[in-house]
């Protein structure tokens, strides 16, 4: 490998960085380290394992410990609680209207409750919080794959390449992120999406993870294509062009590196933003769709619940409070380990 | 309102059902239009509240009962529904005709006398060649009915055939003696009623021979439309030129201003008028907010019985609706119980199992698809319903339910979807704003396999229901006016149609008896729905509202509340 020059590592961590038997410590290693004393950044990382842990056990809490299925109406279910069969959908005591049970606050029997199709939506928020962090994590990584080869491909070879990729992002940047998530969502997510073997059915979740991913591929591509840029101005980059290193070897081995702690550090970033607009765009009824579940969804089940039944709505919501949080403090202590000089976030 | 979002037809019930008024002290059971107008009232702005807005806003396309209920105080034909309280509001009476007419040549020639002086929104004169355009336009902008209602006037095949041009030989004028002739090409005697509804509103000729979409056309109401922007609101004033001629047909109104204002959700709507923001909610109320209406707000909450079915059309055209053992699949499988919980529970809804509501004509008691059979709905049979699905081979289909994006609909469709997915299809929801999702499911050019829809009757005749919905001559492929949603058209069928419709121009007893014959033998041996509940109607008003009364053909007469 070539000079690792991650900004990140700038001259006074490398000052500071404790000489060992086997030579100065890494920049890597060193950031690592001054990411581990970052007390609320391990805080957030706690929550954030905390969470994803909850969520993929939804099958086990809901299959053998509550016995619920979380994505079948249960209108007419009962359930056996406090010595009594009670209706998991009950008549009001003026005979009109019906209202799904409240939260029982037992783990293992609708511990929130019923939503109105009777579904336990303590199994739905966990299965809902699998499904959020899917989309969130997975369209987060195309997102920057994709933004990395761009702002790698236009940086670093300037020219026409740079004025194509750049227009492609100009354009895509032109649009307001949720107007053009919800357009695209709104032809594809119902329609399904189909270009020559591809096929992608309407409903799945590939499709709101594919949406997200290129919506906000423009937000990261411009900032690594400005950092790909001054990189090339450098001495080293000029020596290894000067030694008459191929352009592959150039981006991979000199280029890439030190444009890596950039790309770490708006990742944890890219997954709340993509999190979020998951929810908005499920919320509205474009993203993840029923009866599979995701938070966005389950509070906009519990909107028309919003009087009687608040936890329906305000659990996904304070889900999402909390990931969300996490993940923004997580990104935070990323920058001050990897990039304390980046302004990342102004860009998004 | 409840459920009405999307709803074609006002309907209502046979005077054996009546209507239930619950609640609502200091609300007159008064005619609505006879009793004499009481001037302190008159003034102020009425606010209603609906989710979205119901669509074009031309009375000769509009098919929804919406606006169908604003028309009311906004148009008139030549005859209407009397506009008084109860099951008097069937009758008909004239309106801009001087009297009934005068039937001859055995039934088959109608001949009104136009009253003279009354005048548009416009300030124009209603004249007999405006009568003459109206119903040759009523052709052209392929009204929804023209090829099952007004095709019996002579000459209106030809226009259902070729509407550029339609002439309408049948229908005579005469303006020197100010009179209008309807000839008929057979006896038909539901013609008097299908004249009363808002379809045959008398508009001015110039009228483009289009849809007019957001356009306003002039009327010659107590009111006319002033703006409409079907994103925003809708907003009705006084008509400068109207004059009362008949209460019962048209009485004078009293706010001097309806607002109807669009874009928020039921749950808002709920709140607002609860809080006095607003006067009434169009939409069907939300299943958790009714213990809430029902108990702080009891005054302001009225029930109604209505003879209307919810129910889910299968298109009888394509897979895997094409497949009769597929449609009885879901027949047996969908749990109607659910379906009134999902309403609002069993004070709001009855479940049924035929096309013609519980006490309507022609209606007789059968359930052929619950556990057990019988002539009571048992519940749901889902071992038989998977057997069905096997043994139609359609197992694994993918299917899309359409249904509007109200609470209600929204709840109702998401637990169908549910049931199909667990016989054995691969089910999902498709939810679309009321503002079109009716004249979307209609067009066979969307491919809609299943949807959730209501009907509520024009009329209280067992044909408004069969004929209208499942005959041959209200199926239009491509188009968006082809009320028969499940595309279902049997020469058989058809056949007993007619001859019931036949016979109730001589014997209506027996034609009932057919009608009920007819109904058992959709259901048994064709299947093309799944009648789910009949629904009653609550009206939620704000406290500050008086005069509240209720059309069993129209419903609330929206322009009759006093807001002062």
């Amino acid at each position: 490998m070539g000079e690792v020059v991650p900004s990140a590592v700038d001259n006074t961590t490398a000052a500071i960085a404790p000489a060992t038997a086997r030579g100065p410590e890494s920049p890597w290693r060193s950031s690592l380290r001054q990411l581990r004393r970052n007390k609320a950044s391990m805080a957030a990382l706690g929550v954030l394992i905390f969470v994803t842990l909850i969520c993929l056990c939804a099958p086990l809490y809901a299959n053998d410990w509550a016995h619920v299925n979380a994505f079948s109406s249960n209108i007419s279910g009962r359930i056996f609680l406090n010595g009594h069969w009670r209706s998991v959908i009950q008549a009001n005591s003026s005979g009109y209207g019906e209202s799904p049970i409240g939260p029982t606050w037992h783990i293992s029997n609708y511990f929130l409750g019923a939503d109105s199709q009777g579904r336990d939506v303590f199994a739905r928020l966990l299965y809902g919080g699998r499904d959020s962090l899917l989309i969130g994590t997975a369209s987060a990584l195309i997102c920057v794959f994709f933004a990395t080869i761009s702002g790698l491909a236009a940086g670093y070879f300037g020219g026409v390449i740079d004025w194509i990729v750049s227009r492609l992002l100009d354009i895509t940047w032109a649009f307001p992120v949720y107007l053009l998530a919800i357009s695209l969502s709104v032809i594809l997510v119902t329609s399904g999406f189909s270009v020559g073997p591809i096929h992608v059915q309407a409903g799945s979740l590939l499709l709101p993870i594919i949406i997200i991913a290129l919506i906000y591929v423009p937000y990261v591509a411009r900032p690594l294509r400005g950092i790909v840029m001054t990189l090339k101005e450098r001495e080293f980059i000029q020596a290894a062009i000067g030694s008459g290193a191929s352009d592959w070897r150039i981006l991979r081995k000199e280029i890439l590196p030190n444009v890596a702690p950039s790309i770490i550090v708006f990742f944890p970033l890219m997954v709340a933003f993509n999190m979020l607009t998951e929810s908005a765009l499920s919320f509205l009824g474009v993203g993840v769709q029923p009866p599979n579940a995701s938070w966005g969804t389950i509070i906009n089940d519990g909107l028309e619940l919003l009087y009687t039944r608040p936890w329906v709505a305000m659990a996904p919501g304070l889900m999402i409070v909390i990931t969300a949080g996490a993940l923004n403090l997580l990104g935070d202590g990323f920058r001050d380990a990897f990039d304390p000089k980046a302004k990342l976030r102004g860009s998004i | 309102m409840l459920k009405f979002k999307s709803t074609r037809k006002l309907g209502v019930v046979t005077s054996a059902l009546a209507l239930t008024l619950t609640g609502l002290a200091g609300f007159s059971a008064s005619p609505a239009g006879a009793s004499s107008y009481q001037k302190a009232h008159a003034g102020g702005t009425l606010t209603l509240l609906a989710s979205t807005a119901g669509g074009t806003l031309d009375p000769q396309v509009n098919y929804t009962l919406q606006y169908w209920q604003l028309y009311q105080a906004t148009y008139d034909g030549l005859v209407t529904f009397q506009k008084v309280n109860g099951p008097a509001s069937f009758t008909v009476v004239p309106d801009l005709a001087t009297s009934l007419p005068k039937i001859t040549n055995g039934g088959k020639t109608y001949t009104f006398t136009l009253r003279k002086g009354v005048k548009f929104s416009n300030g124009q004169t209603v004249t007999v060649n405006d009568v003459k355009a109206s119903f040759i336009r009523l052709f052209k902008v392929s009204n929804p009915n023209s090829g099952s209602w007004y095709n019996a006037i002579t000459g209106g095949d030809a226009c259902v055939a070729t509407p550029a041009t339609c002439t309408l030989s049948g229908l005579v004028v005469n303006a020197a003696t100010n009179t209008v002739t309807f000839n008929l090409a057979k006896v038909d005697p539901e013609f008097i009623d299908q004249l009363a509804v808002p379809f045959a509103a008398i508009l001015p000729a110039g009228t483009p021979t289009k849809d007019e979409g957001s356009t306003p056309v002039p009327g010659t109401g107590a009111y006319t439309f002033q703006s409409y922007n079907p994103n925003s609101s809708l907003v009705m004033v006084r008509n400068p030129y109207f004059k009362v001629w008949n209460a019962k047909a048209q009485p004078q109104g009293y706010p001097n201003k309806i607002v109807e204002n669009f874009g928020s959700t039921v749950e808002s709507e709920v709140t607002a008028v609860e809080n006095g923001q607003a006067d009434w909610v169009f939409d069907p109320l939300p299943a958790d907010r009714l213990g809430e209406i029902s108990t702080k707000y009891a005054s302001q909450l009225q029930v109604h019985q209505l003879t209307a079915d919810w129910y889910v059309p299968m298109n009888t055209n394509i897979a895997p609706f094409n497949n009769l053992k597929a449609r009885q699949a879901v027949n047996y499988a969908i749990n109607k119980n659910n379906i009134v919980k999902l309403y609002g529970g069993s004070r709001l809804a009855n479940t049924t199992c035929t096309i013609l509501p519980k006490g309507f004509p022609g209606h007789t008691s059968f359930c052929g698809y619950t556990k057990g059979g019988g002539s009571k709905y048992n519940g749901p049979d889902i071992a038989k319903a998977k057997a069905l699905v096997a043994a139609s081979g359609t197992k694994g289909a993918v299917v899309k339910l359409v249904a509007t994006n109200d609470a209600v609909n929204a709840s109702v469709a998401q637990y169908i979807v549910s049931v199909l997915n667990q016989i054995g299809y691969k089910a999902s929801v498709v939810l679309q704003s009321a503002n079109i999702q009716f004249n979307y499911i209609q067009n066979t050019n969307n491919k809609v396999q299943i949807s959730l829809t209501q009907w509520f009757q024009d009329y209280p005749a067992a044909s408004d229901f069969i004929n209208i919905l499942l005959g041959c001559s209200t199926f239009h492929p491509g188009s968006d006016n082809s009320i028969n949603i499940a595309g279902f058209c049997n020469s058989g069928v058809d056949a007993q149609i007619k001859a019931a419709e036949t016979l109730s121009i001589t014997n209506p007893t027996a034609a009932n008896v057919k009608w009920g014959q007819i109904d058992k033998n959709l259901m048994t041996n064709f299947a093309p729905w799944v009648p789910l509940i009949n629904p009653k109607l609550t009206d939620f008003v704000s406290s500050r509202v008086g005069n509240y009364k209720f059309s069993l053909e129209f419903y609330m007469y929206v322009d009759q509340l006093w807001v002062k």
